[in-house]
């Protein structure tokens, strides 16, 4: 679904990734972790161009969106995005959030995006918040609108980045069961967390990177009990204390 | 006795035998009520008015064109190369560079006696002159707002699909009015209060006439200090709009 080939990026002389190699395949769940600083935030917003690559190539549902003549807009609607700050629009009601994009951009009526949006809400528990303001909303439930202000869009592919670093710790689980219930009705998720646990549960395969490139990858059974690389085992050691 | 019956019976006394609140009375009756003169500050008034609306108009006008040119060129994917919008922003850059560098009433006197030497109508060219002037603070207060605002609200907008006009309509621009009106409304108070320099080009506003009047009657000091209410009590006009204006948006961060 989503190929990436020699990608690289660098901020000035900082290099991040240092050719990455990888393929993102339809309904799967992509787990990537790995040390601060080593390039997962940076690769997961190369796929849909919030970072635009120093050099390769990325090729969504066989279209390369690197090519400049590529409606990247258009691809980024496939495309659902997850922050760690949420980033949703302060300014907008939490039904505004939702509805803004698909009602601009699907064509769709209002009610119609709005049917759709309350629909989703729902699911996350949290439809007798749709005439509230973000700022009104605890982490958790921020999380939650965010993923579903995604989902609005009708997306192919979902990127999560950290969604749960910046929420405190009794509203991370609410998050990762929305997370987990995506992913159970077939989402292809790339996903660039600490939870390990949810890593292990959820991910298909593992993606550890360190140093600007996928030091070793894995299914999550394989990695976390038998990581292959110096680098994996010291950071797993570090981490599953 | 009426007012005028007063005054008449007053002014032919000698000075000298005159009360200070006497005398105080016919001086304030000449810079106001003799000839109707009141008359002329209310014409000055109105000149002033027309004058900072028109320039407001061109101020923002041009401002906001400024500002989103330079913040796009500023926020430019990087790797593209758009030869334009370069030149533009260079063009934009010098603009904001000369007028925040030279005083305000220098560029007065250029316009006036200079660019429009030829033109009579003076409170056009003031018009304009302040309108230029204040599209170069403007510009840089709205590009301030644009680029204050966090970068991920930017991002959230571009990553559902909208597009750059898109995302800066409905996402930047709104948030980002908040948080400049308080010193865009400065600005505005600032642009009312510089429209007294264009009587220094024969631009027909309040402080015109008061001169006038102040020449007509040897007597300083009400005419000027009339003049100096009537803008206190624009600024104070103002100053009660914008902060009901300020209120009504705060609405959506205080609940």
């Amino acid at each position: 679904m989503i190929d990436v080939k020699g990608l690289t990026k660098a901020f000035g002389d900082h290099v991040v990734l240092q050719g990455i190699d990888e393929h993102i395949y339809p309904g799967e769940k992509v787990v990537i972790i790995g040390p601060s600083g080593g390039g997962k935030s940076t690769f997961l917003r190369c796929l849909n161009l919030l970072e635009t690559p120093t050099s390769g190539t990325i090729t969504f549902k066989g279209v390369d969106i690197t090519d400049p003549k590529s409606d990247i807009n258009k691809h980024r609607q496939k495309m659902g995005m997850v922050f760690q700050h949420f980033n949703l629009f302060p300014h907008m009601t939490i039904l505004r959030n939702l509805t803004l994009a698909p009602a601009k951009l699907l064509h769709k009526s209002k009610s119609e995006a709005e049917a759709k949006a309350m629909q989703l809400l729902d699911r996350v528990g949290l439809a007798d918040r749709a005439g509230s303001y973000p700022s009104q909303l605890s982490g958790g439930q921020k999380q939650r609108v965010a993923i579903v202000r995604a989902l609005c869009m009708e997306p192919e592919v979902m990127l999560f980045d950290e969604p749960t670093s910046a929420l405190d710790p009794e509203m991370v689980g609410e998050v990762l069961d929305v997370m987990r219930s995506l992913a159970d009705d077939g989402m292809t998720m790339v996903v660039v967390t600490h939870e390990m646990g949810f890593a292990k549960e959820v991910g298909d395969r593992i993606l550890f990177m360190d140093g600007g490139v996928i030091a070793e990858q894995n299914t999550p059974a394989e990695f976390f009990d038998h990581p292959q690389t110096d680098r994996a085992q010291a950071f797993l050691a570090k981490v599953l204390m | 006795m009426d007012l005028s019956g007063l005054y008449e019976s007053l002014s032919a006394l000698p000075v000298g035998e005159l009360t200070a609140w006497q005398s105080f009375f016919v001086k304030f009756y000449r810079a106001w009520f003799l000839n109707d003169r009141w008359l002329q500050y209310f014409d000055g008034l109105l000149t002033t008015i027309e004058v900072t609306a028109a320039a407001l108009a061109i101020g923002v006008a041009l401002g906001v064109i400024v500002a989103i040119v330079r913040t796009a060129y500023a926020q430019r994917r990087p790797g593209t190369h758009n030869p334009l919008l370069a030149v533009i922003d260079f063009i934009f850059k010098v603009y904001v560079t000369v007028i925040r560098g030279t005083p305000m009433m220098v560029q007065l006197l250029i316009m006036g006696f200079v660019v429009f030497s030829s033109s009579r109508n003076f409170t056009l060219v003031g018009a304009l002159t302040l309108g230029i002037n204040s599209g170069a603070y403007v510009s840089e207060i709205i590009r301030g707002g644009l680029m204050s605002l966090d970068p991920g609200q930017a991002e959230a907008g571009r990553s559902l699909g909208l597009s750059y006009i898109q995302t800066m309509w409905y996402i930047v621009i709104p948030q980002a009015f908040k948080t400049i009106l308080p010193s865009l409304g400065n600005e505005f108070i600032v642009l009312l209060k510089d429209t007294s320099l264009i009587s220094v080009i024969g631009g027909k506003e309040i402080v015109y006439f008061a001169r006038a009047i102040v020449a007509r009657t040897y007597e300083a000091m009400f005419p000027y200090i009339i003049t100096a209410v009537m803008y206190l009590i624009m600024v104070m006009a103002f100053s009660y709009l914008q902060s009901i204006l300020e209120r009504r948006l705060r609405a959506s961060d205080r609940r």
